[in-house]
């Protein structure tokens, strides 16, 4: 597998009346060709922030204040405007949580996709703009695609409109996809649907993708790796098999507690106190100390760095209490 | 043995589709619910649970008499009260509460927490002023809120919190039944976790009913004790919670409950029924499921099922509607192995220990 997507050390600050705040701090992250990476974590963990930074979409007040985005070896951020508008939309995509309000309702979907395409590619005419767009739409498994390109966005149905988006994303056969929660304002059946689709075409076009979510349940059911974000930071990354045979850090186990789950017959589920801290009030040492049960003085203190734990060499985690063996076996 | 608490039986709302203002033209007839029917008794929690569509709110607005019925009776309290009107109506409603899915747009911006909590109690003219604000601060310690979040604005506060303001305008004015219309589907996971658990407290400290509406049936395992599954207007299949986890007969629960995502790397996703829930202005002929249905007969795309007590099994009080309901293969539930790996169990038990002692 070769690298597609590299970010060193990506921080990005909003200005607020007290200063500028960090939502993005210090991120090191890596994408390979044709592989799926969850970005886990709660809102306002910045995991939205960070996938906008890589599109360079971060508007006013907030700004990419340090780092590096290497696509292809390439630092996106260093690129003149015109050229990034070259790579966004062509080689790396993105689709978006509120497929109704990704969509604009006053023009037929089969427009909007045309549009999209002619932005990317001005010798096409009419009739080939017409037809890549049918088969954007046969790609994304819609039945009837020709009838479908007339009809309006309220005359489709949630799980309809994420594929028309989809359609959309991959027109131009992206070699990244950024999927900011696809499927979390959809049914759990539609989400089964729409997730197995985006498998189905990563297996056909060898993209990659990062899939943003909130839910541990759809990473392990899609990513090859996983990376689990907290206050603008990473605290723990891995492959996805490590990461949940060997769970690390307290709030990927409170994140698993979380799920509930159907062979579960304990009544009550774990919960996680409390919420993310906004990024104007973040807590000395570790930022999830404050939240934490396993959390004793020197967490308040000392901020963790991502370190190596438990097998496998990918493994990697934020946490002055790992590895959290000491505690279980006393419990045990 | 007392009446249950709620009695629902034959309910229906049908919505005319029309064309036109003036010479306006009936396109047809959504039946949004088309003849459902069930109880809940005091202390329990009925589960309605269905994808978008399914008629399930509908059926909650109903329950509240928040919109006329087409046809059928609902008995509160062992009365009728499908037909109430004035203040009959507006007594009624100091009994039967709600909590909406989106905390976001429930919630008025420009009062504060204080004053949306006294509101349902100024309306219903309970208590004085001194007692309203004690009432109020009573409220916020039972949802988890401090007193010094009385005077604050809604958007000072995150979802799950927000949450907690309208559970705890839903308690105001002490209901016994609250209708949760997908009061958790808008929040991250980990926060839904909070607000289940905060349900559930509530509903055994202060001996509440709840009708609870959800899309998702792993969320329904952890609140209901009983489940009512709705398709296109109608409830397929109702059972105990226990029972309809187990043992779940209808196809279409099946395909609800293979759609759960599964925290576990090591499982396939499982298959599941494709296709969309079929426009309610033309449902399919016969069994509505039959389109998306993997064990469809002839007789399903002719003749409606009916909702029966399901023959086999411990069966008491387990009814489906589907022809083929004795003789499909036993359920093969996709998480019937699925414990997690030992050393994420051992961590989450200690953080369960943990969380306990804090």
């Amino acid at each position: 597998m070769t690298e597609l997507l590299r970010i060193e050390g990506l921080r990005t600050v909003f200005r607020q009346k007290m200063g500028e705040v960090p939502a993005v701090d210090g991120v090191d992250l890596a994408v390979e060709r044709g592989e799926t990476l969850g970005i886990v974590g709660e809102s306002g963990c910045g995991k939205s922030v960070l996938s906008l930074s890589i599109m360079r979409l971060v508007a006013a007040p907030g700004r990419i204040a340090a780092g590096r985005v290497l696509f292809e070896g390439n630092d996106l951020l260093g690129l003149p405007a015109a050229a990034m508008r070259a790579i966004r939309g062509n080689r790396i995509a993105m689709i978006f949580q509120e497929p109704m309000t990704s969509l604009n309702p006053a023009h037929s979907v089969g427009r909007q996709i045309m549009e999209a395409m002619r932005a990317h590619d001005r010798s096409l005419g009419a009739r080939a703009l017409r037809a890549r767009a049918v088969e954007a739409l046969a790609r994304v498994r819609i039945p009837a695609p020709e009838r479908r390109l007339h009809e309006y966005p309220h005359q489709l149905s949630g799980g309809m409109r994420q594929r028309v988006m989809i359609a959309m994303a991959l027109a131009c056969r992206p070699d990244l996809l950024i999927a900011d929660e696809p499927t979390t304002a959809l049914d759990v059946t539609v989400q089964a649907e729409i997730l197995a689709l985006l498998g189905d075409l990563q297996r056909e076009t060898g993209m990659a993708i990062i899939l943003i979510t909130h839910d541990l349940g759809v990473v392990a059911e899609t990513a090859d790796r996983v990376a689990v974000m907290y206050a603008g930071r990473i605290v723990e990354q891995g492959p996805v098999g490590a990461l949940f045979d060997d769970p690390q850090h307290p709030y990927t186990l409170g994140l698993l507690g979380s799920i509930p789950r159907l062979e579960q017959t304990r009544e009550r589920l774990l919960a996680i106190d409390g919420a993310v801290p906004p990024p104007f009030a973040l807590p000395s040492g570790c930022r999830f100390h404050p939240r934490c049960v396993f959390a004793h003085e020197a967490c308040a203190e000392t901020d963790p760095k991502l370190a190596r734990v438990g097998a496998d060499a990918g493994h990697r985690v934020a946490c002055l209490r790992a590895p959290l063996e000491q505690f279980v076996s006393r419990a045990a | 043995m007392t009446a249950p608490l709620l009695e629902v039986s034959g309910l229906a709302k049908h919505f005319p589709v029309e064309r036109g203002v003036l010479f306006s033209q009936r396109l047809g007839v959504v039946r949004a619910v088309d003849g459902v029917s069930f109880t809940v008794e005091r202390g329990e929690t009925l589960a309605l649970v269905g994808e978008s569509g399914c008629g399930k709110s509908t059926t909650a607005r109903l329950v509240l008499r928040l919109i006329p019925p087409t046809a059928g009776t609902i008995r509160f309290g062992g009365e009728d009260i499908t037909r109430l009107q004035g203040e009959a109506l507006r007594r009624l409603r100091q009994r039967m509460q709600i909590i909406f899915q989106d905390p976001f747009a429930s919630l008025n911006p420009r009062m504060t927490v204080a004053e949306i909590l006294e509101e349902p109690l100024k309306v219903h003219g309970i208590g004085g002023r001194a007692e309203r604000q004690a009432r109020v601060r009573e409220l916020l310690g039972l949802v988890g809120l401090a007193s010094y979040h009385a005077g604050r604005y809604p958007h000072e506060f995150s979802g799950g919190q927000r949450q907690r303001i309208g559970i705890a305008r839903a308690l105001a004015p002490n209901p016994e039944l609250v209708v949760c219309d997908e009061p958790v589907s808008a929040l991250d996971v980990s926060i839904q976790a909070q607000v289940v658990n905060l349900l559930g407290d509530l509903k055994r400290e202060l001996d509440l009913s709840y009708l609870f509406i959800a899309h998702d049936l792993a969320v329904v395992k952890h609140v209901a004790d009983r489940v009512a599954v709705m398709y296109l207007g109608r409830i397929v299949e109702m059972a105990g919670k226990d029972e309809i986890f187990a043992a779940p007969r209808h196809p279409y629960t099946r395909t609800l409950l293979a759609a759960i995502p599964r925290p576990d790397p090591h499982l396939k996703p499982a298959a599941v029924a494709s296709g969309d829930i079929p426009s309610p202005l033309d449902p399919p002929a016969g069994c509505h499921f039959h389109t998306r249905c993997a064990f469809a007969i002839a007789r399903c795309r002719s003749e409606s099922p009916v909702l029966a007590a399901a023959g086999g099994g411990n069966g008491a009080g387990h009814f489906v509607a589907c022809h083929r309901a004795e003789e499909l293969p036993a359920a093969v539930l996709p998480h019937g192995a699925a414990a997690l790996p030992p050393n994420a169990e051992r961590r989450l038990a200690l953080y369960a220990e943990l969380s306990r002692g804090a």
